[in-house]
């Protein structure tokens, strides 16, 4: 759903005719008051020391005191090292005030700590043992600073600028303080000293209309991380911008802060829906990654001495309004070690119902059930396979979620049903606000227990939202999440049905009226003041959400939640978007490094509204979308209510047909796609990801992001712009080929090939020793194939060998944990092709059979033996393309769970 | 097993003996026994490779009965219904497409067999078609003939008119040279000329009751200068208000509310100069309009003779007509060939959804669809438009109104205008009897 826009941007749009984000509703550093202190702060002079004599060892924990000597504040440092070469420093102050937040329910669990142990010590610092090879911390005292060092080389310095700052909790002391206590300070000068200067936006702030109370004063935390022989630093999703961070000298640095932003600009660090506060650094040596672990609105600021003749070093520093320094640094030192790192710490990617891979049809709004069925009906007559069809705000009474429009969706069941005995699946929209109305059931439950956040002053916040006056829930309390979920029952959602999932939109939280359309940060939630809890908001939604499909099914079926907004563990959750984008070629472009930037910190169902969501595109363009978005995980076209319609069979028969044909790659490759999600669930690798993740030393991938690998073996480089004749894609691996998976033509790696294209071109190699599995009877809908038989795609490498994976479950429940799928390796070597079980213990049937083999790059042999479990033998035929070096093996028909090898003699 | 060999045969002598999903038409290709010759003669395959779950024709052909060829497509006889092909990809999904339910011969899936059902239920609703077409299509002769009626009394109409107006434009000519005289002398002089020419002045004379008949809402629309409060929107309720709050008023009645309401207009008459005179009185500019409901009559004619009513004239009678349709909250209005509006049910002003564009139907059937464009613009996006679809039947009636897309609204009506001559009866029902 779009955001709002309020009528000062209307105005603007009209008179302007612009489409660009109105950035004066959004803050930027300078206007952001803890932003702007923090960053006023000059390198080299941190007032910190730390207090040696206060180092207490026990097996799995350091702690020890620093003191800003300008203050005499004490704050407490802890120290772990967690299991997988992971460390974690947290550092609060030794005595707040009050308790300062710590972020709750991402961490999957108490992480795992392992030995640390001194190796020397002296009155200038520490040297910690990191149990690992040559790994070592070296804390040392004055100024403070942390080291990591492996060998001789410093993996990672903190706190080496100096930039480290705790502002501690404190009584007020402004002018609106008792002049009494005044006076009295000012006579005792041996307080002058921890006396500090009131600045303006400490203990309020002002922005725009709206005013921030900040009642607890200052509380902002800051740390400066050094990254010697670093050039490249990814992450911290979501920003329209490179996939490799920029430096932000020169301008803002880049923020986390979910925020529903109208019409959003590309290539900026302005903040979007989502936050997810990891930064993954790259050379070819080593790769770490720096969890910062505050769920507050967040700065990273970024420099880098590139240019310059010293040894490369990028650095990075951290700036959040509230909360503590919690910090996981992941010390690698591979791409796939840190993934799995950060995967210990917050979880894996969900693993979604294999339908959800499919092709999605979403449109603000299918008006009413007729509608639905036509556009239904036009997928069937125009052969265009879909999973999904969906319901945006409209559909409700009203925009009270979790009820029909009485009118226009009068008999949902039926509408449900119809499409089940197509077997396909809707999703109804969900948002988090809720309609302040005496009448909806909804509203009055979460009233009368107490759920809804509150404002400062105690009532139950309201904002305006799409209902008109909406409150909103307290996700972020485990009781009314509880409740939420309980919602979703057959029998307290009416109308709803198993093939019915949820959208959960607006969940930043978006608040039209609201400081930066959202809440304001003196709501608070219990305890907690909004501000501290805020980019936690929409991960709780989700979770919630999630939680309510699951407990519907009683916990036999998958869920399937889309969010807009997310945070750090969010990928177990579900899919994330990248929200409201537009109808233009930057955005189809910037679609890919938005989604690798969330690949990178664990979010790999993602993707973007297909089309794009504003404007209307043009045919061209809409093709394009439709094609690269076939390549991407999450497939989902959707449009504003005020474009025209663009179901793909609208744009005259040749586009229909380019359209048809890229969603039916889409199709042939499920089975692709549901094995790397598979993977991605068990390993927290990305599913789209980076070239340099798999060619970690090859310079020339990483800053590359109009290309990218889905797995390890699809290169893709879609067509992203306008009236393109070519591409050139580069082919990563000196001693690797690839090949064009239409043409089945062989490219050597270590090149950049220009690819010439028409419209129907959609540029993807196969890497040679990979063997992918695809389903080439396309049908209506995924389910529609399950029992199809697969074909698989051996393409051989110059050592004459390949490799693949083939995962088989029953694609919608949670059986798999029960060991209830196939899962099987894949081998090609010594002319023999192989399928081996890779767990045993595992027990699932299927009906799908191998129906054809083809190897690329292969040479012709003169038979070809199948030689299946049971022992027996048969010759098959094959064909062979000696042009292309084609080699077709013929119907093998063996059981695709079955053990068999083949051999080509 | 002697009952299902003989059921068997018997089943066999009523099928044609060919492999699955072969239509009639194409059995000959299919030889039990021989080799198979790809459709597209591309390659020739031994006959048992026919429907054997493998695709080897690149067309598709050999597989024509199972899912195996991804562009196959599957032939279902559905016997009682229309024989018809599906993609093969429908072959065993588990979906039943073919009322035959030999789509689904091995998927598990339940299907019944509802092809007889379904040839009733078209027979049926072909016949009733068939009936209504036939009495639409009397309906249109009538309308046919009575277009060309009221097409020959307009054009003498406007022939009169146009005589009217030469008369007319003398005695503007007449009375400016009356007035540019009056100019001329003293003050004295000049009221008494004024007085002079005024007495000459005769309403009654050139009324428009002479040429045109009613003055109605629709038109009163269609001169967006006479929006009282002048703010872009000249609204049905305004233009009622105009005629004393009813939809239509006689010309005499007519020129009664103008002379109340003309003075509003003063500032819009360079629309009407022809038909305004200047009078300089005591150095006061003052318009006169005299005969304002004769400007829109004359010009109303014009334009209605110069409207394309189909090839026939027959959809003519729908001009100057309104048809509305009410939904759950809106009450919406076709008027022909003049605009589509929409206001809310409860209250709320009226929305102009698109003036009279054009036909806009496909090259073969041009008159099937009426396009209604630049209506009240929308936020970001185009101005308002209508398209109205023309269906066959004996009403005149808007059936349905939709909006697919924001601001493109979607109006079904039907009227005998569009009936086509029924084909004859008696031939379908010779090929009901094949069937």
């Amino acid at each position: 759903t779009a955001s709002k826009c309020d009528c000062t941007l209307k105005l603007m749009f009209l008179s302007f005719g612009t489409w660009a984000v109105d950035k004066g509703n959004f803050k930027t550093c300078e206007q952001s008051a803890f932003c702007k202190r923090q960053r006023a702060l000059k390198p080299g002079e941190s007032p910190y020391r730390a207090l040696l004599e206060t180092m207490e060892l026990t097996n799995t924990r350091l702690t020890l005191q620093l003191i800003n000597d300008n203050n005499k504040v004490r704050l407490l440092l802890e120290l772990y090292r967690l299991q997988g070469n992971i460390t974690r420093v947290k550092i609060n102050e030794l005595k707040p005030l009050k308790p300062r937040y710590e972020v709750p329910d991402v961490l999957i669990r108490e992480p795992t700590t392992e030995p640390l142990s001194v190796l020397s010590q002296d009155e200038n610092g520490v040297v910690l043992s990191l149990g690992v090879e040559s790994q070592r911390v070296i804390i040392s005292a004055r100024p403070f600073r942390l080291d990591i060092m492996e060998g001789s080389d410093v993996l990672m310095s903190l706190n080496s600028r100096g930039l480290l700052a705790f502002e501690h909790l404190r009584m007020r002391k402004d002018t609106q303080a008792d002049p009494e206590a005044e006076k009295k300070e000012e006579a005792d000068p041996t307080t002058k000293e921890e006396e500090e200067k009131v600045e303006d936006g400490m203990w309020e702030e002002t922005f725009k209309s709206h005013t921030d109370s900040k009642p607890n004063g200052p509380s902002a935390v800051s740390l400066d991380f050094s990254l010697p022989g670093v050039e490249h630093v990814y992450g911290i999703p979501e920003h329209a911008d490179t996939l490799r961070l920029k430096t932000t000298d020169n301008g803002d640095p880049y923020r986390l802060y979910n925020l529903d932003v109208f019409q959003y600009e590309l290539y900026n660090p302005m903040a979007l829906y989502g936050s997810v506060p990891v930064m993954v650094a790259h050379s070819a040596q080593r790769t770490t990654g720096i969890f910062w672990l505050n769920a507050a609105e967040t700065w990273v600021d970024i420099s880098s001495n590139t240019g310059s003749s010293e040894t490369p070093q990028t650095d990075v520093r951290w700036i959040s309004e509230s909360g503590i320094i919690d910090i996981f640094i992941m010390l690698g030192p591979t791409p796939k070690d840190v993934f799995s790192q950060y995967a210990s710490l917050t979880g894996t990617q969900s693993f979604p119902p294999l339908a959800s891979l499919g092709y999605h049809q979403c449109r603000w709004n299918y008006n009413d059930q007729e509608d639905v069925k036509s556009v239904d009906a036009g997928f069937d007559e125009h052969d265009i396979p879909y999973d999904f069809i969906w319901l945006d705000i409209e559909h409700t009474d009203g925009k009270r979620y979790f009820t029909w429009d009485p009118h226009k969706f009068a008999t949902p069941k039926e509408m449900l049903q119809g499409l089940m005995d197509k077997k396909r699946k809707m999703v109804a929209i969900v948002d988090p606000h809720i309609k302040v109305d005496g009448n909806y059931k909804i509203h009055n439950e979460i009233r009368s227990r107490g759920f809804y956040v509150k404002n400062k002053d105690g009532g139950d916040y309201e904002g305006w939202c799409w209902p008109g006056s909406a409150s909103y829930p307290d996700f972020t309390r485990a009781d009314m999440r509880a409740w939420w979920a309980s919602m979703f029952a057959y029998d307290q959602y009416e109308g709803t049905m198993e093939n019915l999932y949820t959208w959960n939109d607006m969940n930043e939280p978006s608040v039209f009226n609201g400081p930066e359309v959202t809440m304001h940060k003196d709501a608070t939630h219990g305890a907690w003041e909004h501000r501290d809890i805020h980019n936690l908001y929409g991960l709780y939604v989700q979770m919630a959400t999630a939680e309510g499909l699951i407990q519907r099914s009683g916990g036999v079926e998958r869920p399937f939640v889309l969010t807009r907004a997310f945070f750090a563990g969010s990928q177990r959750l579900g899919a994330v978007w990248t929200g409201d984008n537009a109808a233009e070629w930057g955005h189809l472009k910037i679609s890919i490094p938005m989604c690798l930037s969330m690949g990178l910190v664990g979010i790999s169902f993602c993707g973007a509204d297909i089309g794009g969501f504003f404007k209307s595109p043009s045919t061209e363009l809409l093709v394009r979308w439709y094609q690269a978005g076939a390549y991407q995980p999450f497939y989902r076209a959707h449009a504003h209510v005020d474009t025209p319609r663009r179901e793909p069979w609208l744009f005259g028969p040749e586009n229909t047909a380019l359209i048809r044909e890229a969603v039916r790659q889409r199709y042939t490759l499920l089975p692709y796609w549901y094995q790397l999600f598979y993977r991605a669930h068990v390993t927290g690798e990305p599913v789209m990801r980076p070239l340099w993740v798999e060619y970690p030393q090859d310079l020339a991938t990483f800053a590359l992001e109009d290309e990218y690998l889905i797995g390890r073996d699809l290169l893709v480089h879609p067509v992203v712009e306008e009236g393109a004749r070519g591409v050139t894609a580069y082919l990563p691996g000196k001693d690797e080929v690839w090949f064009d998976v239409h043409t089945f033509q062989k490219h050597n790696g270590a090149q950049n090939l220009y690819i010439p294209v028409t419209m129907s071109s959609i540029p993807v190699f196969q890497r040679g020793g990979s063997i992918i599995p695809r389903k080439l009877r396309v049908r209506r809908s995924s389910t529609c194939m399950e029992h199809d038989p697969y074909t698989l795609y051996v393409a051989l490498n110059l050592q004459r060998t390949a490799d693949g994976e083939l995962y088989i479950d029953d694609g919608h429940t949670f059986n798999y944990e029960k060991k209830e799928f196939i899962y099987r390796k894949l081998t090609f070597a010594n002319k023999v092709l192989s399928s081996v079980n890779l767990a045993p213990d595992a027990k699932f049937t299927t009906d799908s059979w191998i129906e054809r083999i083809i190897v690329l790059g292969a040479s012709k042999p003169s038979k070809v033996t199948l030689k299946t479990a049971d022992g027996q033998e048969k010759q098959l035929e094959f064909d062979f393309d000696a042009s292309m070096s084609v080699l077709t093996v013929r119907k093998p028909g063996m059981n695709a769970g079955a053990d068999w090898t083949m051999t080509f003699q | 097993w002697l009952l299902v060999c003989l059921l068997l045969k018997l089943f066999s002598a009523v099928e044609v003996q060919r492999p699955r999903g072969v239509p009639l038409s194409k059995r000959q290709f299919y030889e039990e026994g021989k080799p198979f010759t790809c459709l597209d003669g591309s390659r020739t395959i031994p006959f048992d490779r026919v429907n054997d779950d493998y695709c080897d024709c690149q067309d598709g052909s050999d597989e024509p009965g199972t899912a195996a060829c991804p562009n196959g497509s599957f032939h279902c006889t559905n016997a009682g219904f229309r024989p018809t092909f599906i993609p093969s990809s429908r072959i065993n999904d588990g979906i039943c497409d073919c009322c035959d339910t030999t789509d689904e011969y091995n998927s598990g899936a339940t299907c019944q067999n509802t092809c007889r059902e379904l040839g009733r239920k078209e027979r049926e609703s072909l016949q009733k078609m068939a009936e209504i077409a036939k009495e639409g299509f009397l309906l249109k002769q009538q309308l046919i003939h009575e277009a060309n009626r009221g097409l020959e009394d307009k054009k003498a109409k406007l022939g009169d008119v146009q005589g009217s107006k030469k008369d007319l434009e003398a005695k503007v000519e007449a009375l400016r040279t009356v007035k540019e005289a009056a100019e001329q002398p003293e003050r004295e002089a000049k009221e008494r000329h004024l007085k002079a020419w005024e007495g000459k002045l005769s309403f009654k004379s050139i009324s428009p009751s002479t040429v045109c008949n009613d003055v109605s809402v629709p038109e009163l629309l269609s001169h967006s200068e006479l929006d009282p409060d002048a703010d872009g929107s000249f609204t049905e309720a305004e233009a009622q208000g105009l005629l004393g709050g009813v939809d239509k008023v006689d010309t005499a009645a007519f020129e009664s509310i103008w002379s109340n309401v003309k003075e509003k207009y003063m500032s819009e008459v360079r629309h009407y100069t022809s038909f305004f005179f200047l009078i300089n009185s005591k150095f006061h500019v003052k318009f006169i309009l005299f005969n304002f409901g004769f400007g829109i009559c004359f010009r109303n004619l014009e334009k209605e003779i110069s409207f394309d009513f189909g090839p026939s004239s027959e959809f003519a009678y729908l001009y100057s007509q309104c048809y509305e349709l009410t939904t759950s909250e809106y009450i919406y209005r076709l008027c022909p060939f003049n605009r589509v509006t929409q206001k809310p049910k409860f209250g709320g002003s009226e929305t102009n959804l698109g003036s009279w564009g054009k036909w806009a139907g496909p090259e073969d059937s041009i008159y099937s669809v009426m396009k209604y464009e630049h209506g009240t613009g929308c936020w970001q996006g185009p101005s308002r438009s209508t398209t109205v679809k023309l269906t066959c039947g004996k009403e005149t009636v808007v059936t349905s109104t939709s909006e697919p897309s924001r601001c493109e609204y979607l109006m079904e009506f039907t009227c005998p205008a569009i009936c086509q001559e029924p084909p004859n009866l008696e031939i379908s029902s010779h090929e009901h009897q094949e069937l």
